[in-house]
């Protein structure tokens, strides 16, 4: 993309030359680290690969699924390679290796010559030889052409049918994720094993039941002691024999039965291979010709094959040095294939000697067949040292565990602490991540130590995004967050540092210490607030909407008067959408709409071709309006008496209600009423995160109002009035706030609440995440909002009076300002020429936006 | 899908070979961005009032090929300045078009004057 900036390869005569064969994982680990070490001039280096595009994280490879986004799997761009004088050729695989002459050729017969050869060509998926298994819809999972095909075909199968099955053949770590894969396009999974158990290899046959009720709940059959004899199907699958009548009927199968490691180069060349296949390599990663190294899951090193891509990043250092000279680095002798599964909301990991192979040891075992956990240590004899485990259902202990075991630290007197915690106290059974050593390696994937993380703290590094830049910690597999984040936190509680949550780089202050100085001093203007008390002259996309929610708490500020500081949506008073065009959402209060109304809408939407939904808020929302014609659609339902609802702002978005007494036999007051005023009351009110409300007639809660910020139940006697819950991400029930009250005192409380919320929260925490973070909970909000514990009831009802009197419709205001000259909504500043970037599809009578590629 | 994102290649002050006369100054909001129609292509624009500065880059977000950034907000990461897309709050260097949040996307980035009331677009 700039061509401009990169330098010219120049290659010496003298530069030797590197071939690495296979761009995957590994291939790449090889090349970062070559360069990082050697820089770009030392070698001349060519990278061949046989995938259409540059390496990509192959352990993360079911995100795809979700988002089909191949570049964020993507592990550096081409312009990287580039950047670095690597040559890098893609969709051509080599065919020989020419050990005689060090050349090697490739498919379209170019020839290239080596002073060292590197084969990082991996492994291919196993396909056991079951009659049967070339026909259609059989699959298998390494690469992204392999998932685009899969879900091609899962496609082609819902087109067809309803009830849609797969299969999966292989229940290790890699089917179990496939499975949910399936799970997740709508299809029913059905994981077939060989064997007993599930994860053979890792898991014992408790554990292994403990994770089959795990997977059964989400929804994934298993089906175990089963031998395929053959697949079934004309051209394509239709099922499965198991052989005795016993047949699975499907639609298609992924197998995931095994690797096998791609070492056909190295055979037709005469290298060692092994018997069962893979490069025979020592411990300096070279192969049986010195000039030769294999790296990766193509290498067979202590007669096996490490499937993980920790090893194999190992093995890549591991060549790197023995190619700059550094002859003395080598393999460890003990290479740590312990794992966890990544699938969400299951908890499953292996370490050590899980299975106690070694019989060196005792094992204590936890089942709790409720709650679905099994966890398994084993301990030596002497019972002074972990030697393995197995955690299913409740995994959070992992990290620790497995620290624990690599650097054979010292255990608890009773070993059982480990997994029981130590009962009777408060004190966790396993001291405080700094008791870590220094040489613990803490990210395997980028094999960054405690020390190398504790030595940034003290350089300066607060958070796990500069940690990343400044050793790569965490960019790996991930998994190593949760303890880099402790090994922060603690370095900096143990320095005397107090994580202070502070806005962003631009403010030393919390968004509480900003609202009181803002209305303290006054200030009325981002510029104003940055020059006085932040740092630099521009902020960032974090400070800006902060300072413009704050200017609105403090002086009802529309959008309208801060544009430029606000979130994109609030700027243009509309949400985004996916092509970039826009939704419109009117206030339809409480939820209660005309006829006419209903008509008004209606012409406009089709006036303006405009899909049309009914909102989960009990509303309409209009979609795919452009930019210039978001100002002609306002005025237009202005018009009509319609204001703006908000549905962009960190605001008041609707507060839902049942019908209540009004129609419902069982009303007991009139909950529509009450919600109308209540929405009308707050609308336009921005707050830290936006806000919703409910209105119930009665306890069968037909509004939900219990989900929501503030709800309100109809009772004998009054209202109930409950605070802090949502829908969303994280659910969570609203909580008492007062029982039995009349309307004016619903009102009074609602007030004081929903101020006190603006006043104190951090940005962006909505009223639930805020309950959690005060001490005292719910009782503390009760003192201070019923019995005004803290005397600042009036002020607090004062605050909020001046914000409902001061409240004005900002698309109101957004139209009769518009200045043609400085005009916000046209798509060019100098042409009245619209978007020809947007395209549209139809969908069921209606239009949606082509979807993303 | 990439195809777009060919079209747009970062020039430097040196490549100019052509200055474009785009709008008058009055007409770009401050401390905020603009889109600019250059034939077929579609240049954002960006006024840091603040410092004084100009900046301007290619109007598609590499993300997922919108035309969205000029919708965006302006900001600094560190000392360089930065845009972050309306759409999924990726942000960029208007400096040199990188990805400011290690991610491997990179936008174009185009040299900008002001003279006589008139901002102007480098272009090659
Ligand atoms: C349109 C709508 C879906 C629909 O077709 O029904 C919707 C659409 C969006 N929701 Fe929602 N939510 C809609 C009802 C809900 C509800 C149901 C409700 O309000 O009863 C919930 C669960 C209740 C709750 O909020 O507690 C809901 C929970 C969320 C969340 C998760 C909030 C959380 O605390 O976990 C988000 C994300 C966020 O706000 O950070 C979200 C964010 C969004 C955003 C703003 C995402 C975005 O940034 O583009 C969507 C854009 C709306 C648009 O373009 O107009 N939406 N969203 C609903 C609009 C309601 C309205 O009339 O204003
Ligand atoms: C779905 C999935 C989930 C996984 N999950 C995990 C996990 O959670 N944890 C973990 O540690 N590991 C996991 N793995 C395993 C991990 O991805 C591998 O260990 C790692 O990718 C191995 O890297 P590699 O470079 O050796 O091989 P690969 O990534 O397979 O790369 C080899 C490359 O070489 C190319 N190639 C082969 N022969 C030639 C030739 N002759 N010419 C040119 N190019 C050639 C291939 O096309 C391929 O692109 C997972 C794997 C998959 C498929
Ligand atoms: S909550 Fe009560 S009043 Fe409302 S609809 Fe249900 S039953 Fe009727
Ligand atoms: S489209 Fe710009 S960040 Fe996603």
């Amino acid at each position: 993309m700039f061509a401009s900036y990169y330098k010219v390869k120049q290659t010496s005569l003298y530069m030797k030359t590197i071939l690495v064969i296979g761009n995957g994982m590994v291939g790449y680990k090889f090349c970062e680290k070559l360069v990082a070490k050697a820089g770009n001039d030392a070698f001349n280096v060519i990278v061949f690969g046989e995938e259409p595009r540059p390496a990509y994280d192959r352990v993360h490879l079911s995100e795809y699924f979700a988002d089909q986004d191949a570049e964020r799997l993507s592990m550096a761009p081409r312009s990287w390679y580039q950047e670095y004088n690597i040559q890098l050729i893609t969709n051509e695989r080599v065919t020989d290796v020419h050990r005689d002459s060090k050349t090697i050729t490739t498919i379209t017969d170019k020839e290239y010559t080596y002073d060292f050869l590197v084969l990082a060509t991996g492994s291919s998926p196993f396909v056991p030889p079951i009659p049967g298994v070339e026909k259609k819809g059989v699959f298998v999972y390494r690469t992204i052409e392999d998932l685009d095909a899969t879900m091609a075909y899962a496609e082609e199968i819902k087109a067809r049918k309803a009830n849609g099955k797969a299969a999966i053949l292989g229940g290790g770590l890699l089917g179990l994720e496939a499975g949910k894969a399936i799970l997740d396009m709508n299809l029913s999974a059905s994981v077939v094993e060989f064997a007993p158990r599930l994860m053979p290899r890792q898991l014992d046959n408790d554990a292994s039941k403990v994770l089959q009720g795990k997977l059964e709940d989400i929804g994934i059959e298993i089906l175990l002691n089963k031998a395929t004899k053959q697949v079934l199907g004309d051209e394509y699958i239709t099922g499965m024999d198991f052989g005795n009548n016993d047949v699975l009927e499907v639609d298609m199968l992924l197998v995931s039965a095994g690797i096998r490691p791609r070492d056909e180069l190295a055979k037709t060349c005469g290298l060692e291979v092994g018997t069962r296949g893979g490069v025979v390599v020592n411990n300096f990663m070279k192969t049986s010709d010195e000039s030769i190294f294999a790296i990766g899951e193509c290498a067979l090193l202590n007669q096996m094959i490490y499937g993980l891509v920790a090893p194999g990043y190992d093995m890549a250092a591991v060549a790197v040095d023995q190619i700059l000279g550094e002859v003395e680095t080598a393999m460890p002798k003990h290479i740590d294939m312990s794992t966890k599964l990544k699938l969400s909301g299951i908890d499953v990991a292996s370490f050590g000697d899980a299975l106690n192979e070694t019989k060196k040891s005792e094992t204590i075992v936890y089942e709790n067949k409720f709650q679905g956990i099994y966890k398994k240590i084993n301990v030596s004899k002497d019972g002074k040292s972990l030697l393995g485990g197995i955690l299913v259902g409740d995994a959070s202990d992992y990290n620790m565990l497995h620290q624990i075991f690599l650097n054979g630290m010292a255990i608890p007197e009773n070993p059982e602490d480990l997994i029981l915690g130590a009962r009777g106290g408060e004190e966790a059974s396993f001291g405080s991540v700094l008791d870590l050593p220094d040489t613990a390696v803490v990210c395997s994937c980028e094999a960054v130590t405690k020390g190398g993380i504790c030595c940034k703290v003290e350089e300066g590094v607060t958070t796990v995004k500069e940690m990343a830049a400044a050793n790569k910690a965490t960019t790996g597999c991930g998994g190593c967050k949760p303890m880099v984040t402790d090994l922060i936190n603690e370095t900096l509680k143990s320095q005397g540092i107090t994580v202070k949550e502070t806005v962003c780089e631009h403010f030393d202050y919390s968004r509480q210490e900003l609202y009181d100085l803002i209305k303290l001093k006054q200030i009325k203007s981002y510029e104003d607030l940055l020059a006085t008390y932040g740092k630099g002259k521009l902020g960032c996309e974090v400070c800006k909407p902060v300072a413009a929610s704050l200017f609105a708490s403090i002086y009802n500020d529309t959008a309208n008067e801060h544009n430029v500081i606000q979130d994109s949506n609030d700027k243009f008073l509309a949400n985004i959408q996916r092509n970039g065009t826009y939704s419109v959402v009117p206030r339809v209060a409480g939820g209660e709409i005309t006829p006419t109304q209903l008509i008004q809408i209606g012409e406009i939407a089709k006036k303006y071709d405009l899909y049309t939904k009914i909102t989960g808020g009990q509303r309409i929302d209009m979609f795919g309006a452009q930019l210039h014609e978001l100002p002609l659609i306002w005025k237009e339902l202005i018009d009509y008496g319609f204001e703006s609802g908000h549905a962009y702002g960190k605001s008041l978005r609707t507060v839902k209600s049942c019908v209540g007494s009004t129609w419902c036999r069982y009303g007991m007051d009139e909950s529509v009423s009450f919600a109308i005023e209540m929405e009308n009351r707050y609308k336009g009110i921005r707050s830290p995160h936006k806000f919703k409300g409910g209105v119930s007639g009665c306890i069968r809660e037909c509004a939900e109002a219990r989900c929501k910020d503030f709800g309100v139940i109809a009772v004998e006697g009054g209202w109930n009035l409950y605070v802090c819950g949502n829908g969303g991400a994280n659910p969570r029930h609203a909580e008492l706030l007062a029982e039995k009250i009349d309307n004016e005192t619903v009102l009074k409380y609602t007030d004081r609440f929903i101020m006190y919320y603006i006043k104190t929260a951090g940005p962006l925490v909505r009223t639930a995440a805020w309950l959690d973070k005060i001490e005292g909970g719910i009782a503390h909000v009760k003192d201070v909002v019923v019995n005004d514990s803290l005397g600042i009831c009036e002020m607090l009802e004062k605050d909020m009076a001046k914000l409902i009197d001061s409240y004005k419709c900002e698309w109101k205001q957004a139209i009769e300002n518009i200045d043609g000259q400085n005009n916000r909504f046209t798509h060019f500043i100098n042409s009245e020429e619209t978007d020809n970037n947007i395209e549209f599809v139809s969908l069921r009578d209606q239009k949606m936006p082509k979807l993303w590629a | 899908m990439s195809a777009i994102l060919e079209t747009y290649k970062t020039v430097t002050e040196a490549e100019v070979k052509t200055w474009f006369k785009a709008a008058p100054v009055a007409k770009f909001p401050e401390n905020g961005g603009a889109c600019v129609k250059i034939d077929d292509k579609q240049i954002a624009v960006f006024n840091f009032t603040a410092e004084g500065k100009w900046y301007a880059s290619q109007n598609v977000c590499p993300h997922k090929m919108e035309m969205v950034l000029s919708r965006g907000m302006i900001g600094e990461d560190c000392g360089t300045p930065k845009i972050a897309c309306p759409l999924h709050k990726k942000t960029f260097s208007l400096k040199t078009g990188e990805d400011l949040n290690g991610e491997d996307y990179a936008i174009a980035v185009y040299p900008v004057k002001v003279k006589d009331g008139f901002v102007y677009i480098g272009i090659s």
